[in-house]
């Protein structure tokens, strides 16, 4: 403070000056004051507060920014939002990732191809099959080997049984997270009984490792076709309770039906692809745009709608689970007899029962799971459709046994690029449904 | 295939002699069969296209990269740049390129769709170690935002006006770029009840 001044001499401009200086000084005492644990954060404060990037001045003062997550049960794993709310309502949104990083690209630097869907099946840990086929598809395509029609078959059973337990694990998430708890029971239920049929086939309720270069690791099992035709009219019923449950219902319309919504144009600036993409009247299906395996031998079709919210995305995912038990039973009917993986002695090892009475088989089986195989140096690029979007595995190999570089294009991390635009101006609430309909799996976003 | 081949293959010798006959005669093809490329290649000097498994891929100088993705954008119709990733070449930086390329250390790479059209290319540019820096495809295609925030943070290479070039994966205050081929995996010191405490 200057020196104290007599209040005669005091000409008007003074005055101000000092007024504005008092109350610099009672602002400084409040802030201090309120600094703790308050909302009221100053300028430098918020730089610690905001990790995870920059975050450009709130436009208001009216406004405050409020974390949501990574521990919030509705956000699906550890994906955190950072949310500016001007009361209740949403002003923007921005989400911070990287809590699950564990390096899967870098490792998978390190382990040979042979190996490799043993660690690509961990991304995306709701549908491991499709990123087993992804890489598995790419790495062929190095190989510039053909994998038998019934390992062909096998592969698409897999995925779409796969797709099926997927959806029906959004269907009971998504149920729970707009408080409908018997919806969670329901889909848990059904996804029970697939994933028990995939472990009757594959060995593992999850990260199978079925899908490998080369063809897939064993032939079905017996008895297999009853499993999966019996498991096919449990879902079918399930899908039966989820609509007569949700479908109609006011409540869930509510908190659903034009809450969320987004453009096709939106879509495809953001590089957004599957459910999302198909609910804004676009129907985008890799299986049948750019088909892979032996789509273009089943008859099945592409569910789309055209309003592009929440409820549409709960519709078509519903609708697909139907579409995939139509693939599947076609499987079945159609699954030719054949190897199941390629008889190329390169990639694939030599039958059990020969290790038994040939020293040359063992040390061949020995040899293929110590040094793996070599891939000829190139690099590619492959797409497949998965639950959630268009799934890419793009591989540089350098002629070793071991990738040089695997890069996972996984449909989650674009598509949680599309929680921003969606939830500008809706409610907190509606966040939590906008979040669920996206269906991200923080395994494959962060990798 | 003769029965008496080991598991694994053919030498790698013979690999790379084979990739050395083979690569220089499909790159050599003076204008490439696929129609985009064969647009891009037209409109911009020294891009080079090659056939990489069926794939179009054009290899591009860094300084035509957001050039060619906005003519990618605005008169080709590939309205979705589905991947971009980038890959570090430190100890192959020898490799096989087409003619005409410079080889750098780092090679940053995006998978255009074009769903009017049903095709993909693929482009790809290379970003020298001194200066890792290439011009941010994100005010062109929304959905870039994140993946170039991935790149940045594992490789290290700065796109420039890239809206929020920041970490996204490690934490803030980590030091190093974990995809470079240097970056050796991060070790946890552990010491042993009965070791002698380093001195």
């Amino acid at each position: 403070m200057s020196e104290p001044v007599d209040e005669e001499e005091l000409t008007e401009e003074q005055a101000e000056e000092l007024i504005d200086e008092l109350d610099a000084l009672e602002t400084a005492r409040l802030e201090r004051q309120t600094g703790e644990g308050a909302q009221e954060l100053t300028r430098g404060q918020r730089e610690l507060v905001l990790t995870g990037g920059h975050w450009p001045e709130p436009e208001s003062d009216e406004t405050m920014i409020i974390n949501m997550g990574p521990q919030h049960p509705s956000t699906h794993g550890v994906l955190r939002i950072m949310m500016e709310l001007d009361g209740e309502t949403l002003v923007r949104s921005k989400a911070v990732i990287g809590y699950l990083h564990t390096g899967m690209e870098k490792t998978a630097e390190e382990l040979m191809y042979v190996q490799g869907s043993t660690n690509v099946t961990r991304m995306d840990y709701a549908s491991p099959l499709s990123n087993e086929l992804v890489f598995s598809l790419a790495t062929e395509r190095l190989l510039d080997i053909e994998v038998p029609d019934r390992a062909q078959w096998i592969r698409m059973l897999l995925v779409e049984l796969n797709r099926i337990s997927s959806h029906l694990l959004f269907q009971a998430t998504n149920g729970m997270d707009l408080g409908a708890v018997s919806m969670m029971l329901f889909g848990w239920r059904e996804r029970e009984e697939t994933l028990r049929l995939l472990e009757q086939i594959t060995g593992l309720r999850m990260n199978h490792n079925f899908i490998r270069p080369g063809g897939v690791a064993a032939d079905l099992p017996d008895g297999w076709q009853e499993s999966v035709l019996h498991v096919c009219e449990l879902v079918e019923a399930g899908i039966d309770d989820y609509d007569r449950l949700l479908t109609e219902n006011p409540i869930f319309q509510e908190r659903t039906v034009g809450v969320g919504t987004i453009t096709t144009q939106q879509c495809l600036d953001l590089g957004i692809t599957g459910p999302i993409l198909r609910s804004t009247g676009f129907p985008w299906d890799l299986r049948k745009e750019q088909p892979y395996l032996k789509y273009p031998e089943v008859d099945f079709d592409v569910v789309y709608t055209e309003n592009g919210d929440v409820y549409d995305r709960y519709r078509i995912r519903l609708f697909e689970i139907a579409e995939s038990i139509r693939i599947v039973r076609q499987c079945v009917e159609k699954m030719p007899p054949g190897d199941y993986r390629v008889q190329d002695r390169k990639v694939t090892p030599p039958p059990r029962a020969r290790i038994n009475e040939s020293m040359e088989a063992l040390i061949h089986h020995f040899k293929l799971f110590t040094e793996g195989f070599r891939v000829p140096a190139g690099e590619t690029y492959v797409a497949i459709e998965s639950p959630r979007g268009e799934i890419g595995c793009y591989i540089v190999a350098d002629g070793t046994a071991k990738p040089y570089r695997l890069h996972i294009r996984g449909p989650s991390f674009y598509n949680l690029q599309s929680m921003a635009p969606m939830v500008e101006g809706a409610m907190v609430a509606d966040a939590v449904a906008i979040v669920s309909s996206i269906d991200p799996i923080l395994g494959e976003v962060d990798r | 295939m003769p029965d008496d081949q080991t598991p694994d293959g053919r030498p790698r010798e013979a690999i790379h002699e084979n990739d050395q006959d083979a690569e220089p005669a499909e790159s050599d093809v003076p204008t490439p069969s696929d129609e985009v490329a064969a647009a891009i290649l037209e409109r911009f000097d020294g891009a080079r296209s090659v056939s990489s498994h069926g794939q179009p891929v054009v290899y591009l100088g860094r300084s035509q990269w957001r050039d060619v993705a906005e003519f990618l954008r605005d008169e080709q119709q590939f309205t979705t740049c589905v991947d971009l990733t980038a890959v570090d070449f430190l100890t192959a930086v020898d490799r096989a390129v087409p003619p005409g390329v410079e080889a750098e250390r780092f090679e940053v790479v995006a998978n255009f769709l074009s769903h009017a059209r049903n095709r993909r290319v693929r482009l790809i540019a290379q970003v020298p170690a001194t200066d890792a820096e290439i011009a941010s495809l994100t005010p062109l295609y929304g959905g870039l935002n994140f993946p170039e925030r991935e790149v940045f943070d594992l490789f290290g290479i700065k796109f420039v006006d890239h809206p929020d070039l920041t970490r996204i994966l490690m934490p803030d205050d980590w030091e190093g770029h974990p995809l470079r081929k240097d970056d050796a995996p991060a070790r946890v010191p552990v010491t042993f009840k009965e070791d002698p405490r380093p001195s």
